[in-house]
């Protein structure tokens, strides 16, 4: 299964095994991961799930839905490399995949 | 003095679990008031999914959160209910077994047999946005909401958004104010495309600025604010003069004042048992998503179960002498004409 890291605002970092197919925001609840909020539970509804995605997986992450986008203006201190996790999947691909969670969520 | 409100219940929470307590508590004779911090019913339901779509209400395979409102809406029409809404409960008193006094930040008071706590993951609130020190500048220069328009008259005003609230105020504010800047992090915009429009040419004429990037920082005096520091997208700064700021960054759901009212918390959820769904507080009621007990899930089906049990014990608080036999709205002539069916 592939691995995602979750960096903290502190820099603790929590690796979990996820699985293909959920997102990058399941995991983090399933794994009761701090930092990831989740309040409409994956609607892409509330950007209370938001993430930094470090520099060398963005290309593998891609690029945020117009949709996405609109929800991260709802987001604390949004950046280039932001993204909503629940809008990111789980593939093989992102084996490795690090991510970062803001200071805070709301 | 205020003249109190009186009802046999009164629902902290207009959201699907609230309204449908409505529908419950309705069909054994109980009138109801309703609470909500939001401008509109439905609760999350409303705010934050309005059209996502949900596919777990039994017997309806796919509705949305504004179609599932407008329904518990038109089921609950029989039995009157009364909204107040866009404010927020404030304190909680006993004044007998039970029988509460309830004040909101509105000033109303209400006395009522039964509370009904359905807020879900708390009161809306707007989300602050992440610029060191601005809580300083809160309610005096800094505003979450527009409520008199005279305030911001001959100002210097800066808002921060690019959703509906933020380009409406735009355009509604750019007449009056001494001079307008609108910050947005990108060229794109939530808003209705129209007021988009109407802003981009305010804008052209020179009406407005329009500055695409984030504030980084404030800085005035006593509250008082007088320039923002927003950073642009191509990393340079720039310092914008302002008497006034207007953030529009959505609502956030906080526990808020139920905090305070004494009754028995878990994790910030209020602890319930699985029979009645009533409080450690004797007569106070809690359903939906703001309630915990052993095995509790967070889905609207849960809290309709919820509050079909909650209302039996509630009709035993406002009729103490009735007795209440159990009935089927679909043989039942008497729950039939509750219903205006008959």
């Amino acid at each position: 299964m592939p691995k995602i890291t979750y960096i903290d605002s502190a820099g603790t970092a929590r690796s979990v095994n996820a699985e293909v197919g959920s997102t990058v925001m399941e995991n983090a609840i399933k794994n009761g991961i701090p930092g990831i909020e989740a309040e409409c539970g994956g609607a892409c509804a509330c950007a209370t799930c938001h993430v930094y995605v470090d520099e060398a997986w963005r290309e593998k992450t891609g690029e945020p839905s117009p949709m996405e986008e609109d929800m991260l203006d709802f987001g604390y201190d949004v950046r280039a490399n932001s993204r909503l996790s629940c809008q990111i999947k789980v593939t093989e691909d992102l084996d490795g995949l690090v991510v970062r969670t803001p200071e805070r969520q709301a | 003095m205020t003249e109190p409100i009186k009802t046999d219940i009164l629902i902290i929470g207009a959201g699907p679990i609230g309204l449908f307590a409505v529908f419950e508590l309705g069909l054994l004779d109980m009138k109801t008031h309703l609470i909500d911090i939001l401008d509109k019913p439905g609760g999350q339901c409303a705010e934050l999914y309005p059209d996502k779509p949900i596919y777990d209400i039994p017997g309806v395979p796919k509705c949305t959160g504004a179609s599932l409102v407008d329904s518990l809406m038109a089921q609950i029409k029989p039995f009157g209910p009364v909204f107040h809404l866009t404010e927020m409960v404030q304190s909680i008193e006993r004044i007998g077994e039970p029988a509460f006094r309830i004040t909101t930040d509105a000033g109303k008071i209400f006395e009522t047999k039964v509370v009904v706590i359905a807020a879900g993951g708390g009161s809306f609130q707007p989300k602050r946005p992440p610029i060191p020190g601005i809580e300083a500048y809160e309610d005096k220069s800094v505003h979450y909401a527009v409520r008199k328009m005279d305030v911001f008259k001959g100002k210097r005003i800066l808002i921060v958004g690019g959703g509906d609230s933020a380009l409406d105020w735009t355009l509604n504010l750019a007449p009056l104010a001494s001079h307008l800047t609108l910050v947005h992090r990108r060229q794109e915009f939530r808003a209705a495309p129209d007021s988009v429009n109407k802003m981009l040419a305010l804008a052209k004429d020179g009406k407005i600025d329009f500055v695409l990037g984030q504030v980084s920082a404030v800085e005035g005096e006593g509250g008082q604010l007088k320039t923002a520091i927003v950073k642009r997208n191509d990393g340079s700064s720039v310092a914008i003069a302002c008497e006034a700021m207007l953030p529009f960054f959505g609502l956030t759901m906080k526990l808020g004042p139920v905090a305070n009212w004494g009754l028995k918390l878990d994790n910030d959820l209020i602890v319930v048992d699985t029979e009645k769904f009533e409080t450690s507080a004797p007569g106070i009621f809690a359903i939906g998503d703001i309630n915990t007990y052993p095995g509790k899930l967070k889905l609207i089906l849960c809290g309709f179960h919820e509050a079909a049990l909650m209302a039996q014990k509630a009709h035993r608080y406002v009729f103490p002498d009735k007795k209440l036999t159990f009935q089927y709205t679909t043989s039942s002539t008497s729950l039939q004409k509750k219903l205006g069916v008959t």
